[in-house]
């Protein structure tokens, strides 16, 4: 069976990658900037795997790396999910730009 | 018992007497404390007159030249290999008089306070205060090193300034107590650069070894320091004494840093017999002592300064003193005067056989004077204790209330004025012969002070006890004074003692300007004119104020302006008033408070503004929008890896 090559799963992540940068910085929306962040880690999730498999195939580091790396995010999101919680009963919104009474 | 062991407890009784009277004061009755500072100074005296014995006596001497001994010395600040500060007590024989001197006076004025200040609101911590004097006094005259000395000369500065403000509720004592400090230390000055000078040149500050190095004329040091640069036509060496002397004449109340003293006497009687009289204002003619052989030997130019300014003092404050009314100023410019004659009788001594009678002299007046001048203070001040008041016009015909004030003032009178066969007598013909050898301007001026000091001493005396007798309007329904006043007889029977008999004491065989063991000279034929002119001055002053009559009043107002410009103590505050307020302030404190407030506090005010509007316009960055710090973040990131790309690519 022929391969995907490399190229085309490192395009994947890399479009996965910005689109998540995009969403980022582009949303307003606090759950859809934690989707974005996801799929940031996603994407690197993808690169480890990928450069596992084609680089160095009879060694497994990449696979542990990824599933720390979602064991990580899993964490990551609840607290995420809990502050954003909290700041929804403070200010009864999610939107990021009503939440800046945090400055000078 | 050993001799470093007294001297210890001799030096630190005081101080501890003092931190315990002034640490616990309030918890102590008044009268425990009176009784602990006079306890811990009568074993200062029976100490120091141990001391005294054993030093002239026993181990002082080597083949009749008492010798410079340092049993306590130890190294306090070392600077570089050859300048430390030390601290330690030296002993020869000008010390030990001192020693003597001001812990038996200072005693006496400890149990005269006893009475005096009885009653007082901080009666302890007057007893603190005293104790604290004491402990600076004998450290400054022990003192072995130029340093030494000056540590305690400040303490001793600090005790006085305490005592003269005393009554600190009183305006006027605040005053005189500013005046006094500022003035000395204004003075200090001078002393603090001449130590400076003389030891950079010496390269020492221990006195023994730089007496050593500036008092031999071929020493490395001597040539150094009195060749080379001169300044208004005397070398550094003259210029580092004269600057000395500055201070010694700021402490000692010498024209025209005298203006403190009179002012000072608004402390407590018994302070001002202390301190004022007999020991402190001494203190500058035992520095000019200390220093002797280096301003004999190489620096008789400014052994001259000393002779003149001491003598014209001599003069200008007997002239004032005989036109006050107030009967402590009298006495205050009558110290002045007799500090001037101590003065000038150092001036005018010299180095060597012949010349040295004016050291022994200054010293023996100095002995003498201590005991009369403190008699007449404490006199005074039981003269004041009866009357309430300082006026000579509020006294009169006090000879039958007060008879033990009267005869020790009269005794301490005849003292002063020079009559024979009391001690003021033969150390004051010690000082005119020693002047009439050397200086026969300063040989007459001094004559003529003598014929003063009798007139203005008998004026006060005959205007205190005989007089006609002032309206009683004081009856406080206790008109005999003396009946339970113990403690202010016993120093005024004692000091009267010491006052008639101090001059029978052969002087020259214990202090010389060499050390050695001289005889000093009686000269009878110089011993006429000054006991001439002391009688005609009582005389005058029996003419005058013997009885009331008009005969005073008349010889003032021929004199008229004269005496006004005298009474009114020559302008010279007036001066020194105009030269602060009117002169330095507005010419050196004005324009200076100026730049303070524009120059430097604008620049300090500037930077603060610059800081302020700095952020002040960076601080919107702070927008509490998190997606903008991540985009500021990202820029940072993207920043970094084109520059790590560019430079390690």
């Amino acid at each position: 069976m022929e391969q995907v090559p490399l190229l085309h799963v490192l395009i994947l992540s890399t479009t996965i990658f910005f689109l998540g940068m995009y969403g980022f910085f582009a949303r307003r929306n606090m759950l859809m900037i934690l989707m974005s962040i996801e799929l940031i880690l996603n994407s690197v999730n993808i690169n480890f795997l990928a450069f596992n498999h084609y680089l160095y195939p009879h060694q497994l580091e990449g696979l542990f790396f990824s599933m720390f790396i979602i064991t990580v995010a899993a964490g990551e999101v609840a607290v995420a999910i809990a502050i954003i919680i909290n700041l929804y009963r403070r200010f009864n919104t999610v939107d990021i730009e009503d939440t800046n009474t945090m400055k000078y | 018992m050993n001799v470093e062991l007294s001297l210890l407890i001799l030096l630190f009784l005081p101080l501890v007497s003092f931190l315990f009277l002034s640490l616990n004061g309030k918890r102590l009755s008044p009268a425990l404390a009176g009784m602990i500072g006079i306890a811990s100074l009568s074993v200062v005296t029976v100490l120091s007159l141990i001391t005294a014995y054993g030093y002239f006596f026993e181990y002082g001497s080597v083949a009749d030249v008492y010798q410079k001994l340092e049993p306590i010395k130890y190294e306090w600040l070392r600077f570089n290999e050859n300048l430390s500060i030390d601290l330690g007590v030296l002993l020869d024989p000008i010390s030990v008089v001192m020693l003597v001197v001001i812990s038996f006076i200072s005693t006496m004025v400890h149990i005269y306070s006893w009475n005096y200040m009885h009653g007082e609101e901080r009666f302890q911590m007057y007893y603190a205060y005293l104790s604290l004097f004491t402990f600076s006094m004998l450290g400054l005259v022990v003192a072995v090193n130029m340093f030494q000395m000056y540590i305690f000369w400040e303490l001793v500065g600090v005790s006085s300034f305490l005592l003269i403000g005393f009554y600190y509720t009183k305006q006027s004592a605040i005053a005189a107590a500013k005046k006094a400090f500022i003035v000395t230390r204004f003075a200090d000055l001078g002393f603090l650069v001449g130590i400076l000078l003389m030891s950079n040149g010496a390269q020492t500050l221990d006195f023994g070894v730089l007496i050593e190095r500036l008092s031999v004329p071929s020493s490395p040091f001597t040539i150094a320091m009195s060749t080379g640069a001169t300044f208004m036509g005397m070398s550094a060496l003259a210029w580092g004494l004269i600057l000395v002397f500055i201070g010694g004449a700021g402490k000692s109340a010498m024209f025209p840093l005298h203006i403190w003293l009179p002012d000072a006497m608004e402390g407590p009687t018994p302070v001002s017999a202390l301190i004022h009289a007999a020991t402190m204002v001494v203190a500058g003619v035992f520095l000019v002592a200390r220093l002797f052989p280096i301003f004999a030997i190489s620096a008789p130019d400014a052994l001259e300064v000393v002779a003149y300014v001491g003598a014209f003092t001599a003069l200008f404050a007997a002239v004032i003193a005989t036109t006050q009314t107030d009967i402590k100023r009298v006495l205050a410019y009558s110290t002045i005067s007799q500090i001037a004659y101590m003065m000038f009788s150092l001036g005018v001594a010299g180095w060597g056989e012949g010349h040295n009678e004016g050291y022994t002299a200054s010293i023996f007046h100095l002995f003498t004077h201590a005991f009369f001048k403190a008699l007449l203070f404490l006199g005074a001040g039981a003269v004041i204790h009866a009357v309430h008041s300082n006026e000579m016009a509020d006294m009169g015909g006090l000879r039958k209330k007060l008879p033990i004030t009267h005869y020790t003032f009269l005794i301490a009178c005849l003292a002063i004025a020079g009559v024979p066969f009391f001690s003021g007598f033969y150390s004051k013909e010690a000082i005119l012969s020693a002047a009439f050898h050397d200086n026969k301007l300063i040989y007459g001026v001094a004559l003529f002070t003598s014929g003063l000091t009798a007139f203005y001493m008998f004026r006060l005396y005959f205007r205190i006890f005989w007089y006609k007798e002032a309206k009683a309007d004081h009856g406080h329904g206790h008109d005999n004074h003396e009946s339970h006043t113990w403690a202010m007889n016993i120093p005024l029977i004692l000091l009267a003692i010491a006052a008639f008999g101090a001059g029978y004491i052969p002087f020259g065989h214990f202090v010389s300007a060499d050390r050695s063991q001289v005889e000093l000279p009686f000269h009878l034929e110089l011993a006429i004119p000054p006991v001439a002119v002391g009688l005609i001055g009582i005389l005058i002053a029996y003419m005058f104020f013997v009885k009331e009559n008009v005969k005073a009043l008349n010889v003032q107002q021929s004199f008229g302006a004269f005496y006004k410009w005298a009474y009114n103590k020559f302008y010279i505050d007036e001066i020194y008033l105009f030269v602060t307020k009117k002169v330095l302030f507005n010419l050196v404190g004005r324009p200076a408070a100026w730049f303070d407030r524009t120059i430097v506090n604008g620049m300090i005010n500037g930077s603060a503004s610059i800081t302020a509007f700095s952020s002040e316009s960076i601080k919107k960055i702070q927008s509490g929008n998190v997606q903008t710090y991540a985009l500021y973040f990202l820029g940072g990131v993207l920043v970094v890896t084109s520059l790590l790309i560019y430079y390690f690519q």
